[in-house]
């Protein structure tokens, strides 16, 4: 099993005739995901990876009885877009889109939590249970088909990890890519209970960043609800006051958000919190030796 | 971004929030006029963009223009954390009877915006928040509908008598209306003042912007202060890569925010230190590699170079021709050391068969060699 997602999910691809959303859209095909359209207004009646072009997510829904949908608009017109999806009845939205203002993903958040949709993203790189499907951006080819759930800020960073896990023969059940931004649809508590219930997952990784207090509450939470093991990286050291490292969400202010802050919390919830990347793999590896 | 005092007062204006009457000098002479112009005690404040002004020297209360010429003097030029003083606000005085804080910001915890209301306002309210939590009023709304009820009971706490809560919940009510309308991400005014002739005044504000809502905020952007930004910074901006000074010597070159915070931590970690962090972003062409050259090696004294990159969208072979070029169209005198992985990675490592650059394997390998080639020495970081 894995969480959120398998090989059997039907998968709108909202933006499907844009650069990256054809891109991915054949990427994703490739990797064994169901695809089974894509939407641009305007563009309905076209076909483009073997799949149909419709003008709406309502439209897609109607004819494909798709349950789940991938953002690639731009910024301006991602939360419509969401809302869209939200609409039309998609129990899984993953927004990849960055630059998304806060503001607007403040009204879109409320609004899916309210009808119990699960928003991935925005700023994102997706999710991917390995071997059997991906929506997002990640290479599929890094991954292995395993036991390990990862949840994660990052791209780039989560690949590096998911490579480092792979290379030591640990495979991954699902890794979800949660995104950058101050406000995203979906966190590591929404995450870690269905990875608690999944029995193929054995432990979770995650990967923090500088910023907020997601990772405080995340310790204080695995403390109370979660009795898998999961292992713990934190990213921004070296970051300094005030400045805002790329993603919208990373940057320390008034002293809060520290690394140091995010590590101690984990510490103090029995969560070992590893000093780089290969050791967060070892770590992991010796913990699911032990298990068995 | 971050916009003055003066440029946050003139929003307050705008939004119908009272402010003391003010004018900005760049010039000892244009603050005597304006002071002569307000008449009795003016306050002389620095415009910067770091908090901390008044405890720095930055703001000077004086009775006279020729005592404004002379604090203006003093002032302007004065470095204040790093932030060069161009110009003063010279604001009329203004008499003191109560002073209170009102700040509306993001909470990202419950995903709300959140109100933060004390009756004990002023420059000490980080320790009021710390010592006496009792004195914070907390309230939030989850949407962008001005939370009517709370705001009334907590004007009423700041200010018991009506005649001053009344001018006070409309304050809160423009406050909030700002934020919303101009995408703020913090909106302050400490200390809200009770002046000695019963007005509610906004006697100092601060107002910061959600960068990723510029694009519909024009009149915001206009407000950008050049001089109180990295130049580096704001070139990188405008050419999609996003970029932050350090003070090290090893320049970083990484594709994804996250990867790049990390490749700092490690270069750090094993014994070196970060000159900045640069994030190529996604779809790499190969102009982004040689713009992001250029940023790292006119930024201070760069010793070597690091460029770690995980191949997903973007792809290893245009950044490796990213960086063959840029050797052709700059003078690299530094060593670089290259860890390419991900997509298209072979075909890039192939490209840059032949060239000076020093390839590593991993990560780790790749930090090490680059605290060796900038002439440090490698720290081994395992617990």
């Amino acid at each position: 099993m894995s969480i959120l997602l398998d090989q059997s999910t039907k998968v709108l691809v909202q933006g499907i005739t844009g650069r990256d959303g054809s891109f991915h859209a054949r990427q994703m095909i490739d990797y064994g995901t169901t695809v089974v359209g894509g939407v641009t207004p305007g563009k309905g009646g076209q076909t483009l990876h073997g799949v149909p072009v419709f003008n709406s997510v309502k439209d897609g829904v109607a004819a494909t009885g798709a349950e789940a949908s991938v953002i690639y608009v731009p910024a301006k017109f991602a939360p419509a877009a969401i809302m869209e999806a939200a609409d039309a009845g998609l129990r899984l939205i993953v927004a990849i889109t960055e630059g998304i203002p806060t503001l607007d993903m403040l009204k879109v958040y409320h609004e899916v939590r309210r009808r119990g949709i699960t928003l991935i993203g925005p700023n994102c790189p997706g999710l991917i249970s390995p071997g059997k499907a991906k929506i997002g951006i990640m290479p599929g080819s890094i991954h292995r088909p395993g036991r390990v759930g990862v949840i994660s800020r990052s791209g780039t960073l989560t690949y590096e990890i998911v490579y480092a896990l792979t290379n030591l023969g640990i495979g991954q059940s699902t890794c979800v890519g949660i995104g950058g931004d101050p406000i995203v649809g979906t966190g590591p508590m929404d995450l870690l209970p269905l990875f608690e219930q999944d029995p193929d997952t054995d432990a979770v990784v995650l990967v923090g960043e500088i910023g907020g207090d997601e990772e405080e509450r995340t310790a204080e939470f695995i403390r109370q609800h979660i009795k898998k093991p999961v292992y713990a990286f934190i990213v921004g050291h070296t970051a300094p006051e005030g400045k805002r490292m790329g993603h919208a969400g990373a940057i320390v202010s008034g002293g809060s958000g520290t690394a140091g802050s995010k590590i101690k919390a984990f510490a103090h919830a029995g969560v070992p919190v590893a000093n780089t990347i290969d050791e967060l793999a070892e770590i992991t590896r010796i913990g699911l030796a032990g298990l068995r | 971004m971050k916009i003055h005092e003066y440029q946050a007062k003139q929003l307050f204006k705008d939004a119908g929030i009272p402010v003391p009457a003010g004018a900005l000098a760049e010039t000892p002479e244009a603050a005597a006029t304006i002071a002569s112009e307000l008449g009795g005690v003016v306050a002389v404040k620095a415009q910067v963009h770091v908090g901390g002004r008044g405890k720095a020297g930055g703001i000077k209360v004086v009775r006279s223009p020729e005592e404004a010429r002379a604090a203006a003097q003093a002032i302007i030029g004065m470095d204040i954390k790093g932030s060069k003083v161009n110009k003063v606000w010279v604001e009329k005085g203004s008499s003191i009877a109560r002073e209170a804080y009102l700040g509306i910001t993001l909470d990202r915890s419950n995903r709300s915006i959140l109100f933060i209301a004390s009756a004990a306002g002023g420059i000490d309210i980080e320790e009021v928040a710390a010592h006496t939590p009792e004195k914070i009023i907390r309230f939030h709304t989850f949407d962008t509908t001005f939370p009517e009820a709370e705001a009334r009971a907590a004007a009423g706490k700041l200010f018991e008598d009506e005649a001053h809560a009344g001018p006070a919940l409309e304050i809160m009510r423009k406050l909030f209306d700002l934020f919303v309308v101009k995408d703020a991400s913090l909106a302050e005014i400490n200390p809200l003042v009770l002046t000695g002739e019963g007005q509610v005044v906004a006697l100092d504000g601060k107002l910061n912007f959600d960068d990723n809502a510029l694009f519909r905020q024009p009149d915001i952007e206009a407000l950008r202060d050049m001089a109180e930004e990295n130049p580096n910074e704001i070139e990188a901006k405008a050419k999609g890569l996003s970029f932050v000074q350090l003070e090290g010597d090893i320049g970083c070159m990484v594709n994804g925010a996250g990867l790049a915070m990390a490749t700092m931590d490690m270069v750090k970690l094993y014994g070196g230190q970060p000159a900045n962090f640069l994030d190529v972003g996604g779809s790499s062409n190969p102009e982004k590699v040689i713009n992001a050259f250029k940023l790292i090696l006119s930024s201070g004294t760069i010793k070597a170079v690091l460029i770690n990159i995980f191949g997903g969208i973007t792809r290893c072979d245009d950044i490796a021709r990213g960086i063959l070029e840029s050797f052709k169209q700059i003078d690299i005198s530094v060593p670089v050391v290259v860890r390419l992985t991900g997509t298209n990675a072979e075909e890039g490592l192939r490209l840059l068969e032949g060239s000076n650059l020093i390839p590593a394997q991993t990560f780790a390998e790749a930090v090490r060699k680059v605290i060796l080639a900038a002439g440090g020495t490698v720290v081994e970081a395992h617990s």
